[in-house]
C-alpha cells in the first residue's frame, strides 16, 4: 500500500516537473526562498520583541541597569525621560525597533561607547575564529565520517566511532582546560592566552581552534558515518556494485553525492553551535571575540549589548538555516525538481 | 561434438548457503542444482524465505556480510564463479550477467540522472566514448518501449513513473547485451495493468536477444506465461523441477499440488469448490523436520519413510512427464485424482435485506495550492476528487468487492465508511442511517462496533507495544459486549478459537506471530464487536500463497456463519473471482462497472474491466487468454482525465467524446451498469478475455494422461 | 499453532512486565560500547549514592591549600587527588559532586522531555494550526544559540537549581518536540493507529496508548544523548560562573574556581574535567550501545 502509495506520489511528481519545463523556470525555488527569507523576518521579529520583553520591561530595572544600583530615584527619572522611556510600551518597543534596523544599538554601559563600536570588530574576531574552525573541522569530519561509513562494522568503522564519541564527550571546558595543561604547562609550546594584546598571532589562535574542533568533529563525523552507512546498504549502490563498476567509481560517484546531502545541512546549521562554543573558548584564552563580550555583557548587565548580541546571534543562526534549507533543496534532486 | 552453443550459460550444482546469525549457521539454500541453456527462461518459484532470491545473489556472488557459500559450484560459461578474483567478478557483472530488482524506485540512483546511470555500463565494460554510449542508451530505452527517450534520458528517477522506472532498470541490465539476465520479482510493486506490459516486454526480450533468464518470483501464473522450466522451491530446497508444461499439468510434488490447490483458479468457488489451504506453516530455517521440510504439512506424510533420511531429487519416469524431477520418496505411490485439489464444498451464504446504500457519494479533497502562480491567478484551492458520484448497494451475507489500481479511491470510500473522513456529497446509508457526515467520534459503541475493518498489512495491522490478549480485549470493551474483567478474557479467547489460533497467544506480543498469525488476529479484533458489516482491505495480498488461502477460508467461514456482509477491497480480480458475489471496478475515483461477479467476467465489458482481465495472470495452462497491453501510465489523482477517466489508456477510445464529456452509466442488464461512450451493443460484440474449457474436456484430457501414466 | 489446547493464561503481572524490562537491559551484553557506557554510569549513581561512605574528608572543609595528589594529610588519610587552592580535597568534592550532577541532570532533562513530548505528540498528531503554531515556538527558540539563550535567561531571572532547570526545560524541550513530532508523524498512519481510530478511541488514548510506546526505541537512545548534553549544559553555566551557587560541590564550578590555576596545578582542574567527561561519555557509549541494539533487531 506505502509503496503504491510512493508510486502515485511520483506520478503526481511527474505531472509538476512537466509544469517546471513549460515555462516556470526556476520559480519553484524562488518561492521556497521567497518564502523561508518571509519565515526568518518573521522569526526575527518574534525574537525582537521577546528580548524586548524580557529585559526592558519595566523601565524602572532598566535604569538600575544603565545608571548602577547606586543612583537616586530622581536621577533615573531624569535618564528615563531623556531616553523616552516614559512612553508607552508599543511606541517603545517600535522606536527601539526602528534604531536597531538602522543599527543604532544604544551605548554600552560598560565601555561608554556605541555597541555598534564593539560589536563589530568583537564579531569579525570571532568569525576568524570561527573560519579556522570550520577549515579543519569539515575535511577532518567528512573524510573519517566517510571511511567509517564506508564499510559499516570494519574494525576502522569501530575505532573512527569510538574516538569520535570520546571526542564529543569531553565538554569544551573541560578540554580547554586538558589541552591548555599539555601544550602550555607541560610542553610549554604554545601560550596560554589569546587576548592578542600585541597584535594578530596565529600562534594564539591554535588552542581555541582546536579545543572546538576536538568537541566539534566527533559530531560531524558521527553524522556523515550514519549518511554514509545508510547509503551503503541502499538497493541502489547494490546496483552500482551490481553493474560492475569500480568501488572507486561506486563510492565517489554513486554514494558520496547522496551521502554528503545530508552533513551538508549539518555543517551549516553547526554555525549555531560555533556561537555557543565561542563562549566558552573565548572566555577561556581571552580572546576577545563575540562570544566573550555577550558573557561580559550578561555578567555586567549591560542590556544593550546583550539585546544587540542576542538579535545578531539569532541572525546568524536563521541565515545558517535558511542555507542550509536552501542547500538541501538544491543538493536534493527528487526536491529540486518537483 | 558439443558447439560451443550446447554449452548451458549456467550450471549450478549441489549449491549450499548458509547465513550465519547470532542464532547460528541458517542453511539458506540446500542441494540446489540447476542448469540454464542459452535463450532459456528457467523459473524459481515458492513462497517467502524459500531460498529462491539467495539463488540469485549466489550468482551474483553478492551475499551480504554474513551469507556464505558453503559448498558447490557456479558455473557461468564454464568458469566457477565461486573462484572469481574481484576484479574477474566484476568484469562479469553487468556485462555478461545482469540483474533486474523488485523495487525499481530503489534500484535507481535518486541523485543521478537516468542518462548517466546507463551511460557508465559500456563506459565502464566496452570503454565505450560519451558519444556512442549516448546513441546505445538511447536506443535501449527505445527497445524497452519507452516513449520520448530523449526526455527520460535527462529526467531522474523520481520523475517518472513506477512501470517506466522498471523499464529503465531493465535497459540498464540489458545495455552490454548479457547472456544471463536474473530477475528477482520485477513486477511485484507495480500496478496490475503496469505488470502486463512489463511481463510481455520480458517474454520478448528472451525472443529477441537471445538471452538466457532466471525469472524469481512467488506467482505461479506469472511463471506460467514466462518460463520454459520452472523450479519449486520449498525452505530452501527444491522439491520439483521440470518443464512448465509437465509441471502445470501433472504436479507430483504433495506442496506443487497444494499450491495449486491454494490459489483461487477460475476452477475454483468458494461454495462448490473452495480453495484448500496447506495446514501449518513454512518451518524456521533452524527448525526443519528431519526427512522431508514438508512432512509435517503434507497429507500424505507416511512415518518411517518420510521421516527418515534427507529425500533427493528423483527423476518422474513411466509417464508423459518429460525432464521432470521431483524430490519426494513416494511420489510414484501417491495419486492426486484428476483435478486441482480443493475443499469440500460449503453452503452458500443465503443474501438478506440492503445493508448498505451508495447514492452519488462524492468526496472531494481540498487541497491547499500555496503556489504564487496559484496566488496570483487566485486559484488557491484544487479540488482532487477521490471518490466521484459513486453508486452501488450491499446485502446481508453478501460479498461486494470493489477493485481497482493505486489511485482508484477505494481507500477513500473505506475511510469515508469507517467515518474517519467525512462524505462531501450524496448518500451513505448504513442499515438505514445516514453515516456519510457521522464522523467516528460520533458515532455509538454499537455502530462502531457492526461496521468493522480487516487491514492490509500484517506488519502494521498489530499494536506492536500491546499484547494480542490487550487489543482484542480492548475492543470488546470499548464496543460495550462485555464490560466484566473475566468475562472480556473469556469472550477474547473465544475469538482466538474462532480464528483457529491457541490459547497461549492471549500474552503474546505481536512481534512473535507470523504474517498470517497477525492478519488472523486482525480478522478476530473485526469481529469482536459482532459486526454485521466487515471492510477487509486486501486482507491476503501480502501474505504468502499457502497461508493466504488458509485467511481467505477462514474469513468466508466466519462470514459464513455470521451472516457477515463483507465489503472486499483487492487489486487482485482471481481472488476477486474466487470470493464476490458482486463487483465494483473503480478507475480513478469513479465506478468504471459494477454487476454480479459473473457480468463482470463476460461481455459486455468496459474496457477497462478486459484489461483488467487480462492482466491477471493465471496459473493454468489450459485456461486461455486475450492479450491486451495498456499503454501509458495511470495518470494521477491530482490532474485526470477531463472526460472519461481512462481516456489516456483506453484501446477501444471512440474519439473526442471520450476526452471531452463523462461516459454515461449504461445498464447491460439487471444491476450490470458500464459507464462507457460505446454503444453497448458494440461492447457485446467483444470476445470473453478469458476462456476456460468445458469442464467435461479438461477431466477428459486428465484422465487421459492419467491412463497413460501406468 | 497445533497444541489449542486451553492452557491458563496467566494473569499479566508487573513481575512479568519487569522481567521483561530486565531482558531488554540484558540484550545490552550484545554490543560491548553499550556495556561499557552502562558500566560507568553505574559507577557514577553508585558513587553518588554512597558519597557518604566513600568520600574521605569534608567536601567544604579546608585543610591545606595547594597540595598534589596522594599527599598525606597531617589529620590522618592522604589527599589522593591533592587539594584546591583554598584546601578542600578534591577527591571528596568530585564525589559530592556527582550527587549535583546526578540530581539535577536527569531532573532537567526528565522536564525537557515532559515538555517535549507533550508537545511534538500534539503537533504530530493534530497537524494543522496546533502543528504550526507549536513548530513555530519551537523555531524561534532553536533560533538562539543555546548558551546565548542560556546566559539570557540565566542573567535575566538568576542563578538557582530551579532556574537552570526551567532554562534547560526551555532550550532543550523544543529539540526533544522536533523529534518527538517526527516519530508520532510517522507512526500516526500505521493501520493499528487507524484500528484504534475506527473504534472510537479518543486521541488521547491514541496519542499516549496507542502512539507514544512505540516511539519509546528512539527516545531512550535519545534520552541518554541527551542527558549528557545537560551534563554538559550544567557544567558549563558552572565554568562560566553562571551555575549553581557556591560553597556546593559542583563539577564544572569546580573547574572554574580552579582554571587560573591550571597552569601551574593543572590536578585541581584536570580530575573534575575527567569525572565530567567520563560521566558523559558513560552516557554516549549507552546511546550509541542501545541504538545500536535497536537497529539490529
Amino acid at each position: 500500500m506505502r509503496r503504491r502509495a510512493a508510486a502515485l506520489s511520483g506520478d503526481s511528481k511527474q505531472h509538476c516537473s512537466q509544469a517546471t519545463e513549460s515555462g516556470y523556470g526556476a520559480s519553484p525555488m524562488l518561492i521556497f526562498i521567497m518564502k523561508r527569507l518571509g519565515f526568518m523576518v518573521v522569526i526575527m521579529i518574534v525574537v525582537s520583541l521577546a528580548l524586548f520583553v524580557i529585559l526592558e520591561l519595566s523601565p524602572g530595572s532598566v535604569a538600575t541597569k544603565v545608571l548602577g544600583p547606586y543612583t537616586s530615584e530622581e536621577q533615573r527619572n531624569l535618564w528615563l525621560e531623556q531616553h523616552g522611556y516614559m512612553q508607552p510600551l508599543y511606541v517603545r518597543y517600535f522606536s527601539w525597533l526602528g534604531n536597531f534596523v538602522t543599527g543604532d544599538f544604544g551605548e554600552s554601559t560598560r565601555f561608554k561607547v556605541p555597541v555598534s563600536e564593539v560589536l563589530w570588530p568583537r564579531l569579525w574576531n570571532t568569525a576568524i575564529l570561527g573560519f579556522w574552525v570550520f577549515a579543519f573541522m569539515i575535511p577532518i569530519s567528512l573524510v573519517l565520517g566517510i571511511l567509517a561509513g564506508m564499510r559499516e562494522g570494519s574494525r576502522l568503522d569501530r575505532t573512527i566511532s569510538v574516538a569520535s564519541i570520546i571526542t564529543t564527550s569531553v565538554p569544551e571546558f573541560a578540554s580547554t582546560v586538558i589541552v591548555s595543561a599539555i601544550f602550555v604547562f607541560w610542553l610549554k609550546w604554545l601560550p596560554g592566552t589569546s587576548s592578542m594584546t600585541d597584535g594578530f598571532s596565529f600562534k594564539e589562535l591554535i588552542l581555541p581552534v582546536m579545543v572546538l574542533v576536538i568537541y566539534d568533529f566527533g559530531y560531524v563525523a558521527r553524522m556523515t558515518r550514519a549518511s554514509m552507512a545508510e547509503v551503503m546498504t541502499t538497493q541502489y549502490i547494490r546496483t552500482a556494485v551490481l553493474k560492475g563498476l569500480r568501488y572507486r567509481r561506486v563510492i565517489l560517484k554513486h554514494a558520496l553525492r547522496n551521502a554528503l546531502i545530508a552533513p551538508f545541512t549539518v555543517i551549516v546549521l553547526q554555525v549555531s553551535w560555533l556561537l555557543s562554543g565561542v563562549i566558552v573558548v573565548e572566555f577561556f584564552f581571552g580572546y576577545k571575540g563575540f562570544g566573550a563580550l555577550l558573557l561580559e555583557a550578561s555578567l555586567n548587565d549591560d542590556i544593550f549589548v546583550i539585546e544587540a548580541c542576542a538579535m545578531v546571534a539569532v541572525f546568524v543562526v536563521v541565515v545558517g538555516r535558511l542555507i542550509s534549507d536552501v542547500g538541501y533543496q538544491y543538493l536534493n534532486p527528487r526536491i529540486r525538481f518537483s | 561434438m558439443t558447439s560451443s552453443s550446447d554449452i548451458p550459460v549456467l550450471e549450478i550444482q549441489d549449491l549450499n548457503i548458509s547465513y550465519y546469525t547470532r542464532a547460528g549457521e541458517i542453511p539458506a539454500v540446500i542441494d540446489f542444482s540447476l542448469t540454464v541453456n542459452k535463450g532459456e527462461t528457467v523459473g524459481l518459484v515458492g513462497e517467502s524465505g524459500c531460498g529462491k532470491s539467495t539463488v540469485a545473489w549466489a550468482v551474483m556472488q553478492y551475499m551480504g556480510h554474513n551469507g556464505r557459500i558453503k559448498s558447490g559450484t557456479i558455473n557461468f560459461k564454464g568458469r566457477n564463479l565461486n573462484e572469481l578474483s574481484g576484479e574477474n567478478l566484476r568484469r562479469i557483472r553487468g556485462s555478461e550477467i545482469s540483474m533486474i530488482y523488485q523495487e525499481p524506485f530503489a534500484a535507481l540512483n535518486p541523485s543521478l540522472t537516468v542518462a548517466s546511470q546507463l551511460m557508465e555500463v559500456p563506459i565502464t565494460h566496452e570503454r565505450s566514448s560519451e558519444k556512442e554510449a549516448w546513441e546505445r542508451s538511447l536506443q535501449i530505452l527505445s527497445d524497452v518501449r519507452l516513449p520520448d527517450p530523449e526526455r527520460i534520458m535527462r529526467a531522474y528517477p523520481h520523475q517518472l513513473s513506477g512501470g517506466q522506472q522498471q523499464r529503465v532498470v531493465i535497459a540498464m541490465a540489458l545495455l552490454s547485451k548479457p547472456s544471463l539476465l536474473l530477475l528477482d520479482e520485477p513486477t511485484t510493486a507495480l500496478d496490475v495493468t503496469v505488470e502486463a506490459g512489463i511481463v510481455k516486454l520480458i517474454a520478448d526480450i528472451s525472443r529477441k536477444f537471445g538471452t538466457s533468464q532466471i525469472y524469481i518470483s512467488h506467482n505461479l501464473g506469472l511463471i506460467l506465461e514466462i518460463c520454459d522450466r520452472v523450479f519449486v522451491m520449498y525452505s530452501g530446497e527444491v522439491v520439483e523441477e521440470g518443464s512448465i508444461h509437465s509441471i502445470f499439468t501433472w504436479p507430483k510434488h504433495p506442496y506443487t499440488h497444494g499450491l495449486f490447490g491454494c490459489i483461487a483458479l477460475p476452477t475454483a468457488d468458494k461454495n462448490a469448490a473452495p480453495l484448500k489451504p496447506i495446514r501449518g506453516q513454512l518451518p524456521l530455517p533452524h527448525e526443519r523436520p528431519r526427512g522431508c521440510n514438508f512432512g509435517p504439512r503434507c497429507d500424505y506424510f507416511q512415518a518411517g519413510t518420510c521421516d527418515v533420511e534427507a529425500i533427493m531429487m528423483e527423476p518422474v519416469i513411466g509417464s508423459q512427464a518429460t525432464d521432470h524431477g521431483v524430490r519426494c520418496v513416494r511420489w510414484n505411490q501417491i495419486e492426486f485424482g484428476t483435478e486441482v485439489a480443493h475443499g469440500d464444498a460449503k453452503p452458500p451464504i443465503e443474501i438478506g435485506e440492503r445493508v448498505l446504500e451508495v447514492e452519488r457519494m462524492q468526496k472531494y479533497y481540498e487541497v491547499h495550492d500555496r503556489s504564487i502562480a496559484a496566488l496570483i491567478s487566485g486559484r488557491r484551492i484544487k479540488l482532487v476528487k477521490a471518490n466521484e458520484a459513486l453508486d452501488f448497494d450491499a446485502r446481508r451475507g453478501e460479498t461486494v468487492a470493489i477493485v481497482g489500481e493505486s489511485g482508484c479511491g477505494k481507500s477513500t470510500f473505506a475511510k469515508v465508511l469507517m467515518g474517519l473522513e467525512c462524505s462531501t456529497g450524496g448518500v451513505l446509508r448504513y442499515e438505514g442511517r445516514e453515516i456519510g457526515n457521522l464522523p467516528v467520534q460520533k458515532r455509538s459503541p454499537r455502530q462502531l462496533g457492526s461496521l468493522q475493518m480487516i487491514f492490509q498489512n500484517p506488519s502494521d495491522t498489530l499494536n506492536p507495544s500491546h499484547t494480542v490478549g490487550g487489543q482484542i480485549g480492548r475492543v470488546i470493551k470499548k464496543f460495550g459486549v462485555e464490560s466484566d474483567k473475566v468475562k472480556i478474557r473469556e469472550r477474547v479467547l473465544k475469538l482466538l478459537d474462532l480464528v483457529k489460533l491457541p490459547q497461549d497467544f492471549y500474552l503474546r506480543r505481536p512481534r512473535q506471530l507470523s504474517g498470517g498469525q497477525k492478519q488472523r488476529v486482525g480478522i478476530a479484533r473485526a469481529f469482536a464487536g459482532n459486526p454485521s458489516m466487515v471492510i477487509a482491505d486486501e486482507p491476503v495480498s501480502a501474505l504468502d500463497v499457502s497461508v493466504a488461502a488458509a485467511v481467505t477460508e477462514l474469513l468466508t467461514d466466519i462470514q459464513r456463519e455470521h451472516k457477515t456482509t463483507l465489503l472486499f477491497i483487492s487489486h487482485d480480480l482471481s481472488v476477486v473471482r474466487y470470493l464476490a458475489d458482486r463487483i465494483v471496478v473503480m478507475y480513478l475515483g469513479q465506478i468504471m462497472e459494477r454487476g454480479t461477479t459473473a457480468q463482470i467476467f463476460a461481455p459486455p465489458y468496459h474496457p477497462y474491466t478486459e484489461a483488467l482481465l487480462s492482466a491477471v495472470p493465471i496459473a493454468d495452462p489450459e485456461v486461455s487468454k486475450r492479450e491486451i497491453v495498456l499503454q501509458g501510465n495511470l495518470p494521477s489523482v491530482l490532474n485526470p482525465p477531463k472526460g472519461c477517466p481512462f481516456v489516456t489508456r483506453c484501446p477501444r477510445k471512440l474519439g473526442e467524446i471520450c476526452e471531452r464529456e463523462r461516459p454515461p452509466m449504461q445498464m447491460a442488464a439487471e444491476g450490470h451498469a458500464i459507464a462507457c461512450h460505446i454503444p453497448l451493443d458494440e461492447l457485446r460484440k467483444v470476445e470473453p478475455v478469458i476462456s476456460v474449457p468445458e469442464e467435461a474436456e479438461r477431466i477428459h484430457a486428465r484422465q487421459e494422461v492419467g491412463a497413460g501414466e501406468d | 499453532m497445533s497444541h489449542a489446547t486451553a492452557t491458563t493464561i496467566p494473569a499479566p503481572s508487573y513481575v512479568a512486565a519487569l522481567v521483561r524490562v530486565l531482558k531488554s537491559f540484558a540484550l545490552l551484553r550484545e554490543s560491548w560500547v553499550g556495556m561499557i557506557g552502562a558500566g560507568i554510569v553505574i559507577f557514577w549513581v553508585l558513587v553518588a549514592i554512597l558519597a557518604p561512605f566513600l568520600s574521605p574528608f569534608d567536601p567544604l572543609a579546608t585543610l591545606q591549600p595547594y597540595a598534589k595528589p596522594l599527599t598525606p594529610f597531617a589529620g590522618g588519610g592522604t589527599f589522593w587527588l591533592g587539594t584546591d587552592h583554598i584546601g578542600r580535597d578534591i577527591l571528596s568534592r568530585i564525589i559530592w559532586g556527582s550527587r549535583t550532577v546526578l540530581i539535577y541532570a536527569p531532573l532537567a532533562a526528565f522536564t525537557a522531555y515532559a515538555v517535549g513530548i507533550m508537545m511534538g505528540v500534539a503537533a504530530g498528531y493534530f497537524g494543522g494550526w496546533i502543528d504550526d503554531l507549536l513548530s513555530g515556538i519551537a523555531d524561534i527558540i532553536l533560533s538562539f544559540p543555546v548558551l546565548v539563550l542560556y546566559i539570557i535567561i540565566i542573567a535575566t531571572f538568576g542563578a538557582s537549581p530551579i532556574n537552570i532547570i526551567l532554562a534547560i526545560t526551555f532550550a532543550t524541550g523544543p529539540v526533544v518536540m522536533r523529534i518527538v513530532r517526527g516519530l508520532v508523524l510517522d507512526l500516526k498512519n500505521r493501520d493499528y493507529v487507524a484500528a484504534a481510530q475506527t473504534r472510537g478511541e479518543s486521541s488521547w488514548r491514541i496519542m499516549l496508548v496507542e502512539i507514544l510506546p512505540n516511539a519509546r526505541g528512539p527516545l531512550i537512545v535519545d534520552a541518554c544523548l541527551r542527558l549528557g548534553y545537560v551534563i554538559i549544559t550544567i557544567g558549563v553555566l558552572g565554568f562560566l560562573g553562571l551555575g549553581l551557587p557556591p560553597p556546593d560541590p559542583d563539577w564544572g564550578g569546580m573547574i572554574n574556581e580552579t582554571r587560573q590555576m591550571a597552569m601551574f596545578a593543572p590536578h585541581m582542574t584536570l580530575f573534575p574535567c575527567i569525572a565530567i567527561s567520563s560521566l558523559i561519555l558513560g552516557f554516549n557509549l549507552l546511546a550509541d550501545g542501545l541504538r545500536e541494539i535497536s537497529l539490529r533487531d
